[in-house]
């Protein structure tokens, strides 16, 4: 049988119009605020390599939960611990066997006065500042680890009067960029450019001094039939995605 | 059951409420005052300003005022030199915010009072030699009454239920900051849902006695132009 040209080219957008949605599609990612520059970085990379795209939501791990538990619509979750995605895989709400640890956490003294966080942190032993800021330990686990620092420094009690807390990572970050808050501990994803704090002044402090802060990520089962979603997990142990992580100061998991 | 850390929001919260209705109700008489007398050009551009509240998006006023306020803001560079430090993360600090935030709630209940009391009434006080503060303590203030009443529990209860503006300059401190609202925040991200529930339910139950004493015991008409 012979088409007419206008016919060919109804056929042929038409197979373009819709084959392009089953290889091109769109992920919903719930990404904890200390990861959200490297994520930025990797969908824009994944967006190029595979067609897909993915649109982030950056936030605390523990509102995402929260939010995925009462039937929240994300994909994929990249959690700032592994507590988050545990209880939503318990909860029966994950594909199984997808949990895995992307990244391991880096915590950072920084002001962002030049000159102010001094080696080994000893600004916190002189003193002479009104406010200290962490992360909420309850919701953050960079607010734990800010806490096992400074206990471990023996500076909890004497500090912690001096404490204002951010809901997430990122208010925390805000604290100190607006010099509200003359320090405090925020993630080294958020103040490093090229392997160096960028602005102000920093210390990051040593392994050691606080238990591993390991990010878990996992794949929903909201985003089971989305060809998106496992292709961003995949994506996120691939050679470029984890030289962006290892760019932005993390450790990875072995 | 309730916490001590959830008793110690709810006392915060109702102790910065309190002391935020008393300022807006002596900042907000005379302006809502001057506002419902004056003919001059700029009433409605401070019309304007004093309910720009109602519309910005809290975040955006959270925003403005820990940048503002803080070390290297004008208003904290203000408040350093005077001595008072920055605001952010204080309670008066709070208080500050909480003024600015639920200031149209007084001024616009009271104006609207203001305005419907009119001439006549001060023109008799003014015949029998009252002078014009006499005039406004023992006419108006009588008169414009339920108008004080709105304006008092509509302040209270909007800061008591200010939340985006806390959480941007609050920095979660016990007994200074952290008020119910984002106490139940909390409750929440860190799933802690019991604990959520029972100081929701407070608030639920507070603020629906709060509007029908006052829909019911003093007879407010739900009015949209006292809001407005």
């Amino acid at each position: 049988m012979l088409l007419t040209s206008f016919q060919r080219t109804i056929i042929i957008s038409a197979l373009l119009l819709f084959g392009q949605s089953s290889w091109s599609a769109t992920v919903l990612v719930a990404v904890a605020a200390n990861f959200s520059k490297p994520m930025t970085d990797i969908a824009a990379e994944f967006e190029k390599v595979t067609g897909h795209s993915a649109k982030l939501s950056f936030g605390s791990s523990g509102k995402f939960v929260a939010q995925m538990e009462n039937g929240g619509p994300f994909e994929v979750f990249l959690s700032a611990d592994e507590k988050g995605p545990e209880k939503l895989e318990q909860a029966g709400l994950t594909v199984p066997n997808t949990r895995f640890v992307y990244a391991l956490g880096k915590l950072v003294l920084w002001s962002s006065k030049p000159g102010y966080v001094n080696d080994q942190g000893k600004i916190l032993t002189t003193g002479g500042f009104k406010h200290l800021a962490l992360a909420d330990q309850k919701l953050a686990p960079y607010g734990v680890a800010a806490v096992d620092v400074l206990k471990k420094m023996k500076l909890f009690d004497k500090l912690s009067p001096l404490f204002v807390q951010g809901e997430n990572i990122a208010q925390t970050y805000q604290f100190i960029s607006t010099a509200n808050a003359e320090l405090g501990f925020v993630a080294l994803s958020q103040v490093i450019e090229n392997g160096k704090i960028a602005n102000g002044s920093g210390w990051i402090i040593p392994d050691n001094q606080y238990a591993p802060i390991r990010q878990g990520a996992v794949l929903m089962k909201k985003g089971a039939e989305n060809p998106a979603a496992p292709a961003l997990i995949n994506y996120l142990k691939s050679a470029p995605a984890l030289a962006i992580i290892k760019k932005y100061g993390y450790d990875l998991a072995n | 059951m309730l916490a001590t850390a959830d008793l110690d929001a709810l006392f915060l919260t109702f102790k910065v409420a309190s002391i935020s209705t008393i300022l807006m109700l002596l900042l907000g008489t005379p302006l809502a005052w001057w506002l419902a007398r004056t003919t001059c050009t700029w009433k409605g551009f401070i019309n304007a300003i004093v309910a720009l509240p109602l519309v910005l998006p809290p975040t955006v006023l959270g925003f403005y005022l820990l940048v503002f306020m803080g070390p290297v803001g004008l208003i904290g560079e203000l408040t350093t030199w005077v001595g008072l430090g920055t605001l952010p993360f204080t309670f008066a600090g709070l208080v500050v915010a909480s003024v600015l935030y639920s200031m149209p709630f007084v001024v616009q209940p009271l104006q609207a009072a203001f305005t419907s009391i009119g001439e006549h009434p001060l023109e008799a006080a003014a015949t029998l030699r009252a002078s014009p503060l006499d005039t406004f303590f023992s006419v108006v203030i009588p008169l414009a009454k339920p108008g004080f009443l709105t304006a008092t529990i509509l302040g209270f209860t909007h800061t008591v239920g200010e939340f985006g503006v806390v959480l941007m300059i609050g920095g979660n401190i016990p007994d200074k900051t952290r008020v119910v609202s984002v106490q139940i925040y909390n409750h929440v991200e860190a799933l802690e849902y019991n604990e959520a529930h029972w100081l929701a339910g407070c608030l639920l139950l507070f603020s629906f006695t709060v509007l029908l004493i006052l829909y019911t015991v003093l007879k407010t008409q739900p009015n949209v132009q006292q809001l407005k």
